[in-house]
C-alpha cells in the first residue's frame, strides 16, 4: 500500500511536467529537448530562493518564469535562426547546464529544514506523501483546466492547428514563429513548474536532475494516450496525467522485484521501449523527429 | 484585382541545382475574372500561385493585390486577401481538428487570435447551414476530425472555408485532380457555384483541358515559366481542345505533353 501511495505521490509530481513534454511533443509536433535542462532549472531556481528565505510559492512561480524563458530561447533558436528544433533544443539544454550551475552556485542545494510548500503541508499534519499527492492534484487539475480552456481559445485553435497542417494555418494568416515559441515556452514553463514541486518534495536541487526527462515524459504521454485514451484535448490532457501516475506505479513495482534505485534510468529507457512497441506510437515519434530535424519555418507538408 | 509585373522566381540559387522557374510573368487580372490556368507538367502554374500567396518569396519582380503591394509580405499577412484550395485534400485542413475547429479558424482568417473562445454558438448554427447546403452529410458530423473525411468532403469542406467572407482572391490548384472523376465533377460544380453566388475574382489551375474552356471568362497556358497564351471573353468561348492543342504548338513551337492533361 505504502509502495502505491510512493506511486501515486510521485506521479502526480511529475505529471505537470509530462504534460508539458505532450505539449511540444504532442500538439507542436517537435521533440523537445530543452526539458533535460529545463527540470534542473525549475528545481534550481526554486531551491535557490528558498534557501535565500523566499516565499515557497513566490519560489514556486519564479520556476514557472525561468522555464518560460528558458522555452523562448529554444522557440527563437528555431523559428528566427531557423535551427532544426531537435538542435535547438539540445543548444538550449547544454547552455542551460551553465546557466542552472550559475543560478545554484554549486551542484547540489538542500533545503531540508526550509518551508517549502510540502513541509508547509507535513506541518499540518499530513504525511509526506498525502502532502505530495494534495499539492500534485492540486497543480495537476489547475493546469488541465487552463490547458482545457486555452486549447480551445482563437489562439490556443492556431497552436493546434501550427502543429497539425502548417500550410493549413499560415493560408488563414497565422504567424506560425508565433505559435511555435508560444507553445514552446508553455511546455518548458510547465516542466519548471513541476520540478520544482519535485524538488520541494525530494527536499533539495541537483544539477543532473533533469537527466532523463524526456524519457520519462514521453513514456508518460504514450502509456497515458494508449491506455486512456485520445479523443480529444480534454481526454489526452487527463489521459497524460493518468500516464504519468501509470509509470511510476510501473518503476515501484519494478523496484519491488529486486532492483535498485541506481537501475531507475535503465528501467525508464526500458519502459520506453516497451512503449514504443506501439505501431501508432512508433510511427509517431518518427514523424515528430523527421518534422524536428527540419530547418525552422519550412513546411511540414 | 492582382499584379504581376516581371515576376521571376528561382531556386537553389548558386548551386548546381538552379531551377528558374518562373521567367519574367506580367499578368493582370481584373475584379470578378475567373481565370483558368493550363500548363504542362512543371510549367511553373503551382509555382506561380505560391509567389502570389507568399508561400515562396519571389526573385525578382512585384506583386500587388487590391493596389497594394504585397512582395515583401510574408505568406501569413497576405492571407487575408486570399482564400486557396490545394490539390492535396490533406492540406487544406487541418486533420486532428474537427470539422467545426477547422471552419473556426478560416472564419477568422486574417484576424488577431485573441483568447475569446475559439468557436461561438452562433457561428455553430451558421456552419450547420452552410454544411446542409454542400449536401454531402457533414451538417451532422461537426465533431468529427477531418482526418475521417474522403477526399471530396475535404475539398468541399476547405472550399467553403475559403470562400468566407468574400476573399479579394480565390487560388485553387488542380484541387479536383486527387478525386475520381464523379467526385471531382462535384465539387467543381461547387466551385463555379461559389465563385459566381459570391462573384469572387479566381484563379483555378487545371488538368482537365475542358474545363479550362467551359470554366470562367479568361484562360491562361503556361509553358516554361511564361505565359504563351492568354484568351478571354468571346474568343474563349469559340475555342475547343483541338484549337487550344494547335494555339500550344504555335506558341511553344513543340507538341503537348498528352499524358497528363485531359483532353476530355
Ligand atoms: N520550393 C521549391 N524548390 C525547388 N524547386 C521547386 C520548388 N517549387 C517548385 N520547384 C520546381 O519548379 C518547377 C515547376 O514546379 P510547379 O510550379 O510545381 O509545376 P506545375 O506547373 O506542375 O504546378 C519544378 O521543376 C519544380 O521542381
Ligand atoms: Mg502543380
Amino acid at each position: 500500500m505504502n509502495v502505491i501511495l510512493g506511486a501515486l505521490a510521485q506521479g502526480l509530481l511529475w505529471a505537470v511536467m509530462a504534460i508539458g513534454v505532450y505539449i511540444t511533443y504532442r500538439i507542436l509536433d517537435i521533440a523537445d529537448l530543452t526539458a533535460e535542462g529545463c527540470f534542473t532549472l525549475g528545481a534550481g531556481i526554486t531551491c535557490k530562493l528558498i534557501t535565500s528565505g523566499f516565499d515557497p510559492f513566490i519560489s514556486t512561480f519564479a520556476a514557472l518564469l525561468g522555464g518560460l524563458a528558458a522555452g523562448l530561447v529554444t522557440g527563437l533558436l528555431h523559428t528566427k535562426l531557423k535551427i532544426p528544433a531537435l538542435l535547438a533544443g539540445i543548444l538550449t539544454m547544454t547552455g542551460l547546464w551553465s546557466v542552472n550551475l550559475r543560478i545554484m552556485g554549486r551542484s547540489n542545494i538542500a533545503i531540508l529544514r526550509e518551508t517549502s510548500i510540502i513541509s508547509m503541508l507535513v506541518e499540518s499534519g499530513l504525511t509526506k506523501n498525502m502532502a505530495a499527492i494534495i499539492s500534485g492534484t492540486v497543480l495537476t487539475v489547475v493546469v488541465i483546466a487552463f490547458l482545457w480552456w486555452f486549447f480551445n481559445t482563437e489562439l490556443g485553435y492556431s497552436l493546434r492547428a501550427t502543429g497539425n497542417n502548417l500550410n493549413m494555418i499560415r493560408a488563414q494568416g497565422v504567424n506560425t514563429d508565433t505559435s511555435i515559441i508560444l507553445g514552446v515556452m508553455l511546455g518548458n514553463g510547465l516542466i519548471a513548474l513541476s520540478s520544482s514541486l519535485v524538488s520541494q518534495f525530494n527536499g533539495f536541487a541537483d544539477i543532473s536532475m533533469g537527466m532523463g526527462t524526456i524519457v520519462i515524459g514521453l513514456a508518460s504521454v504514450i502509456i497515458g494516450e494508449v491506455v486512456f485514451g485520445r479523443r480529444s484535448i480534454l481526454n489526452s490532457l487527463i489521459a497524460v496525467a493518468l500516464g504519468s501516475v501509470l509509470y511510476r506505479i510501473i518503476i515501484a513495482l519494478v523496484l519491488k522485484l529486486g532492483m535498485n534505485s541506481n537501475d531507475m534510468k535503465l528501467i525508464s529507457s526500458i519502459l520506453l521501449v516497451i512503449a514504443l512497441c506501439f505501431p501508432a506510437a512508433r510511427e509517431q515519434v518518427s514523424r515528430v523527429l523527421k518534422n524536428s530535424l527540419r530547418k525552422g519555418g519550412s513546411t511540414n507538408a | 484585382m492582382l499584379k504581376l509585373t516581371n515576376v521571376h522566381q528561382k531556386f537553389e540559387i548558386g548551386t548546381v541545382n538552379e531551377k528558374h522557374v518562373l521567367c519574367g510573368i506580367d499578368l493582370h487580372i481584373n475584379e470578378g475574372d475567373f481565370v483558368t490556368v493550363i500548363g504542362g507538367n512543371g510549367a511553373g502554374k503551382s509555382t506561380m500561385l505560391n509567389a502570389v500567396t507568399g508561400t515562396n518569396m519571389i526573385t525578382e519582380g512585384t506583386i500587388t493585390i487590391d493596389g497594394s503591394d504585397v512582395t515583401k509580405e510574408p505568406e501569413f499577412k497576405r492571407a487575408k486577401y486570399i482564400g486557396r484550395v490545394f490539390q492535396d485534400p490533406r492540406m487544406g485542413t487541418a486533420s486532428d481538428m474537427s470539422i467545426e475547429e477547422n471552419l473556426a479558424i478560416a472564419y477568422r482568417r486574417g484576424k488577431p487570435r485573441t483568447l475569446k473562445w475559439g468557436i461561438t454558438h452562433k457561428e455553430r448554427e451558421e456552419y450547420k447551414e452552410l454544411l446542409a447546403e454542400l449536401d454531402l452529410g457533414l451538417d451532422t458530423r461537426l465533431k468529427d476530425k477531418t482526418r475521417f473525411l474522403s477526399g471530396g468532403q475535404r475539398q468541399a469542406l476547405t472550399l467553403l472555408m475559403a470562400s468566407f467572407h468574400h476573399p479579394k482572391l480565390l487560388l485553387l490548384d488542380e484541387h479536383t485532380a486527387a478525386l475520381d472523376p464523379k467526385t471531382a465533377a462535384k465539387v467543381m460544380e461547387l466551385t463555379v457555384k461559389l465563385v459566381e453566388e459570391n462573384k469572387l475574382t479566381a484563379m483555378m489551375v487545371t488538368h482537365n483541358m475542358r474545363d479550362a474552356l467551359r470554366i470562367g471568362n479568361r484562360l491562361i497556358m503556361l509553358h516554361k515559366g511564361s505565359i504563351i497564351l492568354d484568351i478571354s471573353g468571346d474568343e474563349k468561348k469559340k475555342l475547343n481542345v483541338p484549337d487550344l492543342l494547335d494555339m500550344f504548338e504555335k506558341a511553344s513551337g513543340e507538341e503537348m505533353d498528352n499524358d497528363r492533361m485531359l483532353l476530355s
